[in-house]
């Protein structure tokens, strides 16, 4: 059978049944499909795009954060104003040069044995804890994970760097923000910094271990740790 | 429009694109990876201000100075205190865990009686109240001599507390634990008339010859034997160690001479014929300072040559005359005696013999030496006013008997206690306090002695531990632990020089606990009359800084205060016997059974072997269970899962039919136990052993039911000589399970 015979053939079966209107409808149809589908599908890619930006960059900030209050209000441009040593007056470094970092029950009872003002913190933090001899369960906004060692004493004693540098300026706040602990890892979220996008104006917005080697690197500090004598991992990571 | 597979590809590029351009990714990364070097549940030592306090460690009388490592309140490490004259800085693996028994899981936290079988809880007033009316209707019976205490010591405020009470009370029935220091109390005042404490100069002499004393096993003070015995190898000196079993000190010494267990005084004896045939003793010291020397030659010249101690000991006569030799002839020879770590008081005549080598060499109050050391004189309290009642009780006879007629010489045989109480139709003891001891599990044939505690009406315990004891007991006032209290610590053991520490609070009490002190002083008020006026102190911490009162002030600076000039009393000074001399045999030692070897208890026709315990610095076996740290630190030579290891020589496995690891019943006539078979060659034929300080049925699940106890396989065997408990093993055997 030659070929002209098979063409002959189709048509004649078509022309049989419905010669033109199907086969040619049908052509039509999937090329308007084809034509009309390229935007749905780019629509339904910047939908899907649109989406997963919105849930990346908003929702899922929103969701790895839970929002905690300090058990006290505190004010820390009104301390210091009152003490003599700036910072250094509540957040001192001991005898050993470890530092002491959040002032204990026992430094807050030198002032606040009695109320001494009219803020119902104050009222509350006395009632609650000085008199109940219980210590604040203050939230660290500026706690490093358990496996980063780090020495204040080597940074302000030594280095002589300014707490702001990396504290930014709490010193000066009137109240404490909200504490933002990540869901995941338990830590606040001022490590990792304010910005998801790990953005950073301020010396102080991160302290993730890259903010630390920055200022290493900048400074030609312990680039080397003492085991390895290459490579800084040991300086922090004991 | 429609949804099909194609735009729902495009959404998932879509979203996948967003994502991977969205912080979502990179910071769930950086997240999961903190957490996961961070794990929540690890525990992390807590940050805040780190200190140390300067104690001294009781949790054996060992006398260690202790540094104790706090952040903020927490104790998070215990280190020996440097420059502490008994331990210098080094400490033993039960002082080095000591944070876990503070903060265990077994602590009792507030006193509980037993109503019915069950702990209830209850104030200390009401403990108190209730306890004093029991006392008062026990006095006004006139049974005031059935109450007893069983202390961990008989030194130092709290014991004597105790023991004051009962006397003013009207009881002479106070008990301290079994060790071998009654024995080395006994052997000292025999010969040299003073009522002292054996301190051994170990670090300057330079032969050291153990009858099967574990030195670096627990003897004596731990903290003071390791870094003594590490200074005797820096000088040069030597070390023999006679055993049965090649345990960790016959491995670091320069011999290990293995000896039929139980014949150690034979070989004293045997060693101290050569010496005199021989005439290699100190004829200077024998003139001058001693008498009797001839008694004793012919006594041991007419019963010990080497060739019946050969037979006796299983060492060649060769060897016995060769040792001899080298002791007699060494600048600095010291002998030393007490089975391990010490526990039980052993054969009298052996510790005589032992002590007699020493005295034949002359090496007695002599650097190098063995040292009379000055029992404690600090507790100088007021002279009791008895009434009627205690002078009454008082007359009594003790209940163990000891310093009657039958046992003129003991002060203390706690290990007939439960017999008595066995053998009468009514407990001879209606109420009994144990204070720092474990006589439930610790003292030979449990089963006996808990069937006796069961038996007495109303024990009190003062522990802080629910240990086999307390669990029998039925009122539990506890203690602070030893963390969390003040408390005099009178000797060392087996230090050569006086010494007292000072145990002082690292932190606040954790619980409802108070001092065992207080309770005393507070009961003994509530009792009012002769027996409150006796103890006119306002508490336990007033009672200690008066009693203390000269050494106060350097003990809470220093944390001890110690005689470093005494070099042992001057030789012409040294002896209140009656002839001021050092005496080889006087009316006392000859009113004595003579030497024989104490046999073990079984008959070898159905017991064909002999069961030994020994001593492990890694287990605990005094009145503190093991703590965790110490379980996990088991060699599995030692204990395997849950089970025991029997040590047994290949030659007698291979008559047994046993192989190392096959589990086998070792039946003695005390008990019959479980056990896994561990084959050494580091054991004699015939002799096997388990270690002591396993097998609790109380603490918590780290350490019970682990193992076996031995005391529940053994039984005591009482010392014709002095009455004490002189068993070192029990005839046993082993069989395939």
């Amino acid at each position: 059978m030659s070929t002209d015979e098979k063409v002959n053939e189709v048509s004649a079966d078509t022309g049989d049944q419905d010669p033109i209107t199907p086969s040619s409808g049908n052509d039509a149809t999937s090329q308007a499909d084809e034509d009309g589908a390229t935007g749905p599908i780019i629509l339904f890619f910047i939908v899907g795009l649109i989406a997963s930006l919105i849930v990346g960059w908003v929702i899922f900030p929103q969701l790895l954060y839970s929002q905690k209050r300090q058990p006290v209000g505190f004010n820390h441009a009104l301390h210091n104003e009152e003490v003599d040593n700036e910072c250094e007056s509540c957040h001192f470094f001991r005898e050993d040069g470890t530092y002491s970092g959040v002032p204990k029950l026992a430094q807050c009872i030198e002032c606040h044995e009695e109320v001494q003002g009219e803020d119902p913190e104050e009222a509350k933090f006395v009632n609650e804890y000085v008199a109940k001899g219980r210590e604040v369960p203050w939230l660290i906004y500026s706690r490093q994970p358990d496996n980063v060692f780090f020495s204040h004493v080597a940074h302000v004693k030594t280095a002589q760097m300014e707490c702001v540098t990396c504290h930014g300026n709490i010193g000066e706040s009137e109240s404490l923000k909200v504490y933002e602990e990540n869901r995941i890892s338990g830590y606040s979220r001022d490590i990792w910094g304010k910005n998801i996008a790990g953005f950073k104006r301020n010396s102080w917005d991160r302290m993730k271990m890259d903010d630390c080697s920055e200022c290493h690197v900048k400074e030609n500090i312990n680039q080397n740790s003492v085991q390895t004598l290459k490579g800084g991992c040991f300086v922090c990571h004991k | 429009m429609k949804v099909d597979r194609r735009s729902f590809l495009s959404f998932i590029l879509g979203g996948a694109a967003g994502t991977a351009l969205s912080p979502l990714p990179w910071k769930l990364t950086d997240d999961f990876s903190i957490w996961s070097q961070n794990w929540p549940w690890t525990p992390v030592p807590q940050k805040g201000e780190i200190s140390y306090v300067n104690s001294a460690c009781t949790l054996c009388p060992g006398g260690c100075g202790i540094s104790v490592k706090k952040v903020d309140e927490r104790v998070i490490k215990i280190e020996g205190l440097k420059g502490h004259p008994v331990n210098d800085g080094g400490l033993c693996i039960l002082g080095l865990a000591g944070a876990q028994l503070l903060y265990g899981a077994t602590r009792i936290q507030t006193p509980i009686k037993k109503v019915n079988g069950r702990w209830q809880k209850l104030s200390w007033k009401e403990a108190i109240t209730e306890l004093a009316a029991r006392l008062k209707e026990l006095r006004a019976k006139g049974s005031a001599h059935t109450v007893a205490c069983v202390a961990g010591s008989d030194r130092g405020t709290v014991p004597e507390l105790f023991s004051r009470f009962l006397a003013v009370y009207g009881s002479p029935n106070f008990f301290r634990t079994p060790s071998i220091w009654d024995s080395y109390e006994l052997a000292l005042y025999l010969t040299q008339g003073t009522r002292s404490m054996a301190g051994f100069d170990i670090e300057n002499a330079d032969f050291i010859l153990s009858f099967g004393s574990g030195l670096i096993e627990g003897w004596g003070s731990p903290g003071y034997m390791f870094r003594a015995k590490g200074l005797l190898r820096k000088n040069g000196g030597r070390m023999d160690q006679i055993e049965s079993r090649l345990s960790k000190t016959a491995a670091k010494s320069d011999h290990w001479i293995a000896i039929n267990p139980g014949t150690e005084g034979a070989l004293a004896l045997g060693l101290a014929y050569v010496i005199i045939k021989e005439g290699l003793y100190n004829q200077n010291f024998i003139d001058q300072y001693t008498t009797g020397f001839s008694d004793r030659k012919k006594r041991v010249i007419d019963g010990f040559p080497p060739e019946i101690v050969s037979k006796m000991t299983g060492i060649s006569t060769g060897t016995i005359v060769a040792l001899a030799k080298d002791f007699a002839r060494a600048r600095k020879p010291l002998a030393i005696c007490g089975q391990g770590q010490g526990h039980l008081p052993g054969n009298l005549q052996e510790f005589l013999a032992v002590h007699t080598l020493n005295a034949l060499v002359g090496n007695i109050n002599q650097p190098g030496g063995v040292w009379a050391v000055p029992e404690p004189d600090y507790i100088d309290w007021p002279e009791l006013e008895m009434d009627g009642v205690a002078s009454e009780g008082l007359q009594q006879t003790r209940i163990d008997g000891a310093g009657s007629y039958r046992y003129p010489n003991a002060r203390y045989l706690l290990h007939r206690l439960p017999q008595v109480v066995n053998a009468s139709d009514e407990s001879p003891v209606q109420v009994l306090f144990v204070v720092d001891a474990n006589p439930v599990y610790s003292l030979q044939d449990t089963a006996s002695v808990k069937k006796a505690f069961e038996k007495i009406p109303f024990v009190v315990s003062f522990s802080s531990y629910m240990n086999e004891t307390t669990a029998l007991a039925d009122l539990v006032l506890p203690n602070h632990v030893f963390l969390e209290r003040y408390e005099d610590v009178p000797v060392a053991y087996g230090f050569p020089k006086p010494i007292i520490g000072l145990a002082r609070p690292a932190i606040e009490p954790l619980y409802n606990t108070r001092y065992v002190g207080d309770v005393v002083i507070q009961l003994a008020k509530e009792l009012g009359h002769a027996i409150g006026a006796a103890f006119p102190w306002a508490d336990y911490a007033t009672c200690l800084e008066e009693t203390l009162s000269d050494n106060w002030d350097t003990l809470v600076e220093e944390g001890y205060v110690v005689d470093a000039e005494f070099n042992g009393t001057d030789l012409a000074d040294a002896f209140e016997t009656d002839s001021a001399k050092f005496e080889f045999n006087n009316n006392e030692i000859r009113t004595l059974a003579g030497y024989n070897p104490v046999k073990a208890e079984g008959d070898e026709a159905s017991y064909p072997l002999l069961l030994v315990p020994y001593d492990t610095m890694r287990l605990a076996s005094g009145y503190v269970g093991s703590p965790p740290f110490l379980v996990k630190a088991l060699e599995d030579t030692i204990l395997t899962g849950s089970q025991v290891l029997v040590e047994v020589n290949p030659a007698t496995a291979k008559q047994l039919g046993l192989s190392e690891g096959k589990t086998a019943n070792l039946t003695t006539p005390k008990g019959a136990a479980r056990v896994k078979v561990h084959l050494s060659n580091g054991i004699m034929p015939g002799v096997v052993a388990i270690p002591r300080g396993l097998g609790h049925t109380a603490y918590d699940k780290f350490l019970a039911g682990k193992g076996v106890n031995y005391n529940q396989l053994s039984s005591p065997v009482e010392d014709p000589a002095s009455g004490h408990d002189a068993a070192w093993g029990i005839r046993a055997k082993l069989s395939r399970a």
